[in-house]
């Protein structure tokens, strides 16, 4: 396995050299809404905490680098810290109300999408970012402005950020607080009566979570150069995050990688053969049935079910 | 015009994130009867309902029942899948532009005391109200509805007197689906609609039920009412444009504050 790892891992940073830019580009958004996924994972799968708002901390990140980059010159490498210390907040305010007054399930998947849609509402109406007409970044190339003339540099780093928070992730899962946070999942009375203080390790999740997401939105920013409010605060994107931990394996590892490298691609190729002349929607209703079926039939996601696969045949 | 419409959304209790957009499928529906067929709104919100009754007992039947056992994750996610179904197929059907339906009700208008209506707002509010009607009759009077309510009280005690549970169940979804349907093709004349609207009428649906307490008769009408001024208040003083705001912050704020509404009893 671990020989695995490696090999896939010099593949991936080998590959730029033989791909054209188009296919960089693609890989580019199978890294990055990876690692969306695995900072989704941390909170959603492991604490079990649906959070179906993930796009208010990727447009605040987003807006923050921006605006700091424009108005105060600051640089986006660390602009992109200060977006994730500001998502952060707002994961601990959205937690702390929450998990305080013990939102479930349900409710609590309401309450993330309404904090989500009152971050949108409220750019849209806010003229001094731009408001409706959304905020626009000045390409200059400076690769100190977090830009760059070739498309390599954001594969590596998206690469980058990928690893990262797949290694937070496994770091997590060895120690303590990942086990908390499963059992958080399972059975979150047995483990208050156990002794486990819940309140602080979803909160926890909840932090490392919105931070990572955060610091994605910086990311986004200077990679698309455009941030409108209704895509990235959007309940879209909001969903683009969540169904890839979903379909790969929320809760595991690699699943949110497994899940980004099957649907980034697929999302990919039916905006470009469905996208034009009214069938915009087709890739949103093709990943409802494919919520719907994964839900229906593999619960669990397609990692776990694969891993089942890859055991059976090891031990035949 | 909007308790009336409310009413029909707070007696439904499933909670269901596909509500709005199955409200919008009803909208285009109408829509679709009234421009293909020449059937107006106020006739055609029949088939819309009887056709919402269908998908919604589809959806239930084939879709929720397989995991009702399943950790409660699983049913949302399911959900959030159909409604994204749903709103992305009426989204490539219709295009992304805002409709309305014409009725030769809309123009007509009365002196009512001293208020200035037109004839299609009335006529919405008062098939809306006799649509609830019939809805508190069926629940109270028949034995179908009975077991609903015996089956939403105690499952374990419904099944143990014999009750199809699963039936029931399926049923509830349909007719709930149906009042959407019912009352979306009642206030197209009325309200402009887009597919991307469904999120917004979920939100006010979940708004009014929760506000009102789940299942609570009288506390959906308040609820509606409570909502409806809210959010019209929240557009004189603020702008137009802010008015989602107020009801997504009124959301946040009876979350925390009182989860079991301002009428419902205390949910255990």
């Amino acid at each position: 396995m671990r020989w695995l790892a490696l090999a896939a891992l010099v593949l991936l940073l080998a590959l730029p050299a033989w791909l054209d830019s188009y296919a960089i580009s693609v890989f580019i958004l199978i890294f990055f809404y990876a690692f969306l996924g695995q900072a989704w994972n941390i909170l959603g799968g492991y604490a079990g905490q649906l959070s179906a708002g993930h796009a208010a901390f990727v447009g605040i990140g987003a807006y923050a680098s921006a605006l700091l980059s424009a108005q105060a010159g600051l640089t986006p490498w660390l602009g992109m810290l200060v977006g994730g210390t500001l998502s952060a907040g707002l994961g601990t305010l959205v937690g702390y109300l929450g998990f305080r007054f013990g939102l479930r399930g349900f409710y609590f998947v309401l309450l993330t999408v309404a904090f989500a849609e009152v971050c949108r509402i409220v750019t849209l109406n806010t003229d001094a970012v731009g408001g409706a007409l959304g905020y626009y970044i000045t390409f200059t190339g400076n690769p100190r402005q977090f830009q760059f003339q070739d498309n390599r540099a954001y594969y590596y780093i998206a690469l980058g950020l990928m690893l990262i928070a797949t290694g937070v992730v496994a770091a997590m899962e060895r120690r303590r607080f990942g086990a908390f946070l499963i059992a958080i999942r399972e059975d979150e009375q047995a483990c208050e009566a156990l002794g486990v203080n819940t309140f602080r390790y979803k909160m926890l999740a909840m932090v490392v979570s919105s931070f990572l997401t955060g610091v994605g939105g910086t990311f986004y920013a200077f990679y698309l150069f455009s941030l409108q409010p209704n895509s990235v605060f959007g309940i879209p994107l909001s969903v683009e995050i969540i169904i890839r931990p979903i379909v790969g394996g929320a809760g595991t590892v690699l699943g949110p990688i497994l899940g980004s490298f099957i649907l980034s691609p697929l999302a990919e190729a039916s905006r470009i053969y469905l996208g034009q002349g009214g069938w915009s929607g087709a890739h949103l209703v093709a990943y409802g049935l494919l919520l719907i079926a994964v839900v229906l039939f593999l619960p669990r996601g397609a990692y776990p079910a694969l891993r089942r696969l890859w055991l059976r045949s090891a031990a035949r | 015009m909007a308790v009336g419409l409310t009413l029909i959304f707070g007696v439904m209790r499933v909670v269901n994130f596909a509500h709005g957009d199955m409200m919008v499928w009803g909208m285009y529906l109408a829509w679709l009867l009234a421009t293909r067929a020449g059937i107006d709104p106020y006739v055609g919100f029949v088939v819309c309902a009887a056709a919402l009754f269908v998908l919604g007992y589809l959806v239930q039947r084939v879709l929720v029942d397989r995991i009702v056992d399943a950790p409660h994750e699983m049913q949302i996610l399911l959900m959030l899948g159909v409604a994204l179904v749903l709103e992305n197929s009426a989204l490539v059907a219709f295009g992304p532009d805002p409709q309305r339906v014409r009725s030769p009700l809309r123009a007509a208008t009365v002196w009512l005391g001293p208020v200035f209506v037109d004839v299609a707002r009335l006529v919405t509010f008062a098939l809306a109200m006799l649509l609830t009607l019939a809805l508190y009759l069926f629940l109270t009077r028949t034995d179908l509805g009975r077991t609903m309510r015996a089956a939403a009280d105690n499952l374990y005690g419904a099944r143990v007197i014999g009750a199809d549970v699963r039936r029931v169940y399926a049923v509830a979804f349909g007719i709930g689906a149906a009042c959407v349907g019912a009352a979306g093709a009642l206030v197209s004349p009325i309200l402009p609609f887009q597919p991307a609207g469904g999120l917004g009428l979920s939100v006010a649906s979940f708004n009014i039920v929760i506000i009102g307490g789940m299942g609570s008769l009288p506390g959906a009408f308040l609820g509606g009412l409570l909502v409806s001024v809210a959010e019209s208040l929240g557009a004189v003083f603020l702008s137009p444009s802010m008015k989602e705001l107020v009801s997504f912050s009124l959301l946040i704020l009876i979350l925390l504050v009182r989860p079991a509404g301002l009428f419902g009893r205390t949910v255990t």
